[in-house]
């Protein structure tokens, strides 16, 4: 296909598609009256129920009972393959991996978003500092993963060789000898968490800091009154008065982190030990085409997400309460 | 989410009062030490992506043999990394995976926001039993990771014929985004008030007379907040499309190729530097255009994903 027909094909898409949308609206506007409002509301949600249906809660639903498969399911081995996920070794190096980055990327994300509101806030340059750190946002996984291959970068130490990566070259500087930072287990697994923090670091401080800068100043005020110091400012107004956003921070990111594939794959393809559940899923379930095992994978990645997402909706109604 | 939602969003500073007890417990606070901190922050985080910005402009001789760093004692600048990934005929090319991108992108933003501005009005304005279940329902999808709808979503897609066409990938980035967006376009609507829509009834107006004279203009930064969020995520996606796109030139986007000549060996770093940054440039570009409303988004729900 040339790209002039890519395009093509996706102009008729789109054209299809308004056309549809057109017709719902034709016929609801037919619909007169306070009478047809059910079915105007029929109307307007079909194609939204539809899409759902059999794109989120059909496949869903399927995955789930596959997980009580085998490799190829078609015969039902009961908890077979969440028992291979907390026995075998390669699994268990997957279920640790996942945990450090689960761990890890939202604290440390949120510690360095907050430190960085907190220096810059206010400051002459506020604006163009946050850009620094909000770009990485903008970045895709895939992208932040070669920026951060190119500075772990590795050539072997021989004659006339250079090192091309900034990290082993600041270690020759130092005196240091060259590393392989993606090979060596298990330090290679904090080195692509490192890629995470990076980029989650902006998500975190933008919110963090609309938060500090929407506390009342009346507040702030009676503190001052009181003759509260810097530190116990950030400690008796700023910390109580950001938590709910800290919480909603650490939650996203942490939902994030579980599901991350990307990095990993782009970076190591899960080689040499660096393996997390999202992407032993993709691995089991289209290059081992072991669909029981890859469902269970997915499922569990569905149990972790909901206690996260329970934590933050009890947190937030709590907050809403006071 | 919802609260968080509702805090206002100054991202400009207010004017800082000098003089006063917080202006000398500020001034205690961005101390050198502080300003020093900050900048080194700044730097550890720029650095990474300004070495690779300038590696892409390196012959691929030189950006193999020394690092980026000695460009500044031993400059030599040349466009061929940018000239080989954006043709689109040659082994090195890139260009059709570029358009693929462009191709994939703007049906998986267009399509979600009608259906969901749709589906959003009706959970807004017009009462009917069961709405609220029926809410909640799509409400709790977002949770849903869509790594357990993959491969029955494949297998759907193979027995309609669909495999190996952008259709796949535009319903499932579609379908993927609709609870968010419903969430987010019912947030907004609920803020419009009531005697609005009351008023636009009693003068006669149907729904699709309301939904066009009176919500579309005020939902504006819904959308363009939705819209964006949607952008980025559809266009920095790698796990959709690997998964229904394989690598082929045919349909594959940008994220796809990176990734994939990226794992090869004796790694091509001059088309890897060029390709990853006009791939992050036209995301940049949006991003930059319209941050208002992207961090307006952003704090309004980030459970997709």
């Amino acid at each position: 296909m040339s790209s002039f027909e890519k395009f093509l094909t996706m102009g008729l898409a789109v054209l299809l598609f308004v056309a549809v949308v057109g017709v719902i609206l034709f016929i609801a506007s037919r619909i007169g009256g306070r009478k047809g409002d059910r079915a105007v509301a029929m109307l307007f949600l079909l194609p939204t129920v539809l899409m759902l249906a059999v794109g989120l809660v059909y496949p869903g639903v399927r995955t789930i009972v596959q997980s009580f498969f085998d490799a190829a399911g078609t015969s039902f081995i009961g908890l077979g393959n969440y028992e291979t996920i907390v026995t075998s070794s390669e699994q268990l190096t997957v279920l640790r991996n996942t945990m450090l980055w689960v761990v890890l990327t939202p604290f440390v994300a949120t510690l360095v978003g907050l430190l960085y509101a907190i220096l810059v806030d206010k400051s002459r340059f506020e604006s163009a500092a946050k850009a620094l750190i909000f770009l990485p946002m903008a970045i895709s996984f895939v992208g932040a993963s070669i920026i951060w291959k190119f500075v772990y970068e590795y050539r072997p130490v021989q004659g006339n060789v250079h090192q091309i990566g900034l990290l082993n070259q600041v270690l020759v500087w130092l005196g240091g000898t060259p590393q392989q930072w993606l090979v060596n287990s298990p330090l290679n697994t904090f080195f692509l968490i490192v890629v995470m923090i990076w980029i989650q670091a902006g998500f975190a401080m933008t919110v963090l800091s609309a938060a500090i800068k929407a506390i009342p100043e009346d507040i702030i005020e009676a503190a001052r009154l009181d003759g509260v110091g810097a530190l116990g400012m950030f400690r008796y107004v700023t910390l109580p008065s950001i938590r709910p956003a800290t919480v909603v921070v650490l939650t996203t990111i942490g939902i994030g982190t579980l599901k991350v594939f990307d990095i990993v794959r782009t970076m190591t393809g899960g080689q040499f030990d660096t393996s997390v559940v999202a992407n032993e899923f993709y691995s089991q379930s289209f290059r081992s085409n072991n669909q029981g095992l890859g469902a269970a994978l997915a499922t569990l990645l569905f149990i972790l997400v909901i206690p996260i997402v329970a934590y933050n909706i009890r947190q937030m109604r709590a907050s809403e309460a006071r | 989410m919802s609260t968080t939602a509702a805090t206002p969003l100054t991202t400009t500073p207010p004017v800082s009062p000098v003089g006063t007890a917080a202006g000398r417990a500020r001034k205690r606070l961005s101390s050198p030490w502080a300003s020093l901190a900050a900048v080194v922050l700044g730097i550890l985080w720029t650095l990474p992506t300004f070495g690779l910005l300038v590696s892409s402009f390196r012959p691929e001789r030189a950006i193999k043999t020394t690092g980026w760093w000695t460009f500044f004692s031993n400059p030599a600048v040349t466009l061929d990394n940018y000239r080989a990934v954006l043709s689109t005929e040659g082994s090195s090319a890139l260009g059709s995976y570029f358009v693929n991108s462009f191709v994939i992108v703007i049906p998986s933003v267009v399509i979600p926001i009608c259906l969901a501005t749709l589906a959003a009005y009706v959970f807004a304005w017009i009462e009917f039993p069961g709405r609220d279940v029926l809410f909640v329902a799509v409400f709790a999808l977002q949770i849903v990771p869509i790594q357990v709808t993959l491969l029955p979503l494949l297998s759907l897609f193979v027995q309609a014929g669909l495999a190996g066409t952008f259709w796949t990938i535009w319903l499932a980035h579609s379908t993927f985004a609709l609870p968010l967006a419903i969430f987010l376009m019912h947030n907004f609507m609920r803020e419009i008030p009531r005697e609005l829509i009351e008023a636009a009834r009693v003068d006669g107006a149907g729904h699709v007379k309301i939904f066009f004279s009176v919500l579309l203009p005020l939902l504006k930064p819904a959308i363009a907040a939705f819209g964006i969020f949607q952008f980025l995520w559809v266009w920095n996606d790698l796990l959709v499309a690997l998964t229904f796109a394989g690598g082929t030139p045919e349909v594959a986007p940008i994220t796809v190729a990176l990734a994939n000549l990226s794992g090869t060996r004796g790694t091509a770093w001059h088309l890897l530097s060029a390709g990853a940054f006009v791939s992050i440039l036209v995301p940049l570009v949006v991003f930059l255009s319209l941050q208002r409303y992207f961090v307006r988004g952003l704090l309004a729900g980030g459970l997709k994903g």
